[in-house]
């Protein structure tokens, strides 16, 4: 299935495939057959997929439309109906603006702005180096800290335009260090 | 075969058809004309998703999609009412309020079914009744190798995905996402070397009752012609 698919790719498409999701195709093609070819299971499957992966790759839409003898023009709008889906590689800094009614109230949206200036993606979006994902969420239950962030884990508070600098100045540091030290360990291996 | 023929009578007049046809499509085939975006001939089970074909039957309570509707013998139907006016207006409203065509550079100019059902109704193409919601679209969709899409004109019909869906073979567009921000979308159609045959079908571009879907060709030979006049107009104007 995955094979052919592949085969029948325009070599610049084919490119573009890089080896993180090959595996990920692979693993969906292997999977596959956990799961009957009835069009009932189309929620199931994606949503092992999507738990397994973190977002759908299109390939991989192609092959359960395939599967399950559907369009994958059916699939997607069926996948886009829920907000549980992802279609974009989640970032390795998964930032997730609330957008629930008091954060809403509080400026919500001009955070929203903010990280899409900042990131240069706009919401839904990863950044090309997957380093950051952006995504708007509802209520995450932190109404009183509202505006709220939550970045990887952890819950950023009365977000400010001033503090979305500072957010992804730490994570750029942080990156910095990991990677001196990366250098450092490798020098005194080496 | 012969198909059985009934009665029934349209704002007084009276018209036989065969039992069991929509009564949409009786009406418009005895120049009744009916507003009309969602509907198909043929379709045995018609979206009645745009509202502004609705009509009275006597004996039924409120107003029925007449594109739904199957015509029985002795059916009383009235379809000009102000009643009847002000719901279609309404429907058309809802309908305009998220609408962003720009009339002067589109394809459909002039043979739009939108203008045709504005004037119809008797209503603006942009109402100021209703808050005007702008959808978070992009101008132009065209990740498609033969046709393009603008979401901003798009009235969510489902004419192109349902004659699509009626072709045997080749790509199928179909509606995305959800609620308002519901779009009709190509996705995949870089994977299906059948979206390349599009160029011969472009059934999807002759049901659509805007301008929301073209052909890539006929589009950019049109933007082109819009781009040429304007600047002949520019230089008219400046000469003057
Ligand atoms: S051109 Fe024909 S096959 Fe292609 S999307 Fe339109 S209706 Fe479908
Ligand atoms: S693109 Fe045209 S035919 Fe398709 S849903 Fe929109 S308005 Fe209707
Ligand atoms: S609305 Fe944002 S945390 Fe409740
Ligand atoms: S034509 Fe009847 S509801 Fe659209």
């Amino acid at each position: 299935m995955l094979e052919q698919l592949l085969a029948g790719l325009e070599p610049s498409e084919r490119a573009a495939i890089d080896d993180e999701e090959l595996q990920i195709l692979k693993d969906v093609e292997a999977e596959m057959p956990v799961f009957a070819a009835e069009r009932s299971q189309l929620l199931p499957i994606l949503q092992h997929i999507q738990g397994r992966h973190g977002y759908l790759p299109k390939l991989a839409l192609q092959m359960v439309a395939d599967y399950l003898g559907v369009t994958i023009g059916k699939v997607y709008g069926i996948a886009t109906f829920y907000n549980q889906f992802k279609f974009n590689p989640p970032g390795r800094n998964p930032i997730k603006v609330c957008l629930g009614t008091a954060c809403h109230v509080k400026g919500g949206e001009i955070i929203l702005e903010n990280f899409e200036r900042r990131l240069e993606i706009t919401e839904g979006q990863t950044s090309p180096d997957r380093e950051y994902s952006l995504e708007r969420v509802a209520c995450i239950g932190c109404c009183a800290l509202a505006p709220a962030v939550v970045v990887g884990d952890k819950v950023e508070a009365y977000v400010t335009p001033s503090k979305v600098e500072g957010i992804i100045t730490e994570i750029e540091v942080r990156k910095a260090m990991a990677a001196r030290e990366q250098e450092r360990n490798e020098a005194a291996n080496g | 075969m012969s198909e059985k023929l009934v009665t029934i009578t349209v704002d007084g007049r009276k018209i036989s058809a065969p039992a069991g046809s929509r009564l949409l499509k009786v009406c418009l085939e005895n120049d009744i004309y009916i507003p009309n975006l969602c509907y198909l001939e043929g379709m045995s089970d018609p979206p009645a998703s745009c509202r502004l074909c609705l009509v009275e039957i006597e004996g039924e309570p409120g107003m029925v999609a007449s594109c739904r509707c199957e015509i029985r013998d002795g059916m009383v139907v009235t379809s000009n009412s102000d009643d009847i006016l002000k719901m279609r207006q309404v429907a058309f409203r809802l309908l305009v309020s998220t609408n962003d065509g720009h009339c002067n550079t589109c394809i459909a100019n002039k043979h739009c079914e939108l203008q045709q059902i504005a004037k119809f109704l008797r209503q603006p193409l942009r109402t100021k009744r209703l808050r005007h919601i702008d959808r978070d679209y992009p101008e132009i969709i065209d990740d498609h190798p033969v046709l393009m899409y603008e979401p901003k004109k798009c009235v969510l019909c489902g004419r192109c995905v349902y004659v699509c869906n009626q072709i045997p073979k080749g790509y199928k567009l179909d509606f995305a996402r959800r609620g308002i921000n519901t779009i009709i979308s190509f996705y995949g159609s870089d994977l299906d070397p059948s979206s390349r045959d599009c160029e011969g079908c472009l059934a999807c571009t002759e049901v659509c009752p805007v301008g929301a879907l073209s052909s890539k060709k006929k589009w950019s030979r049109f933007i082109a012609e819009v781009k040429l006049k304007q600047e002949q107009k520019a230089a008219r104007q400046s000469s003057d």
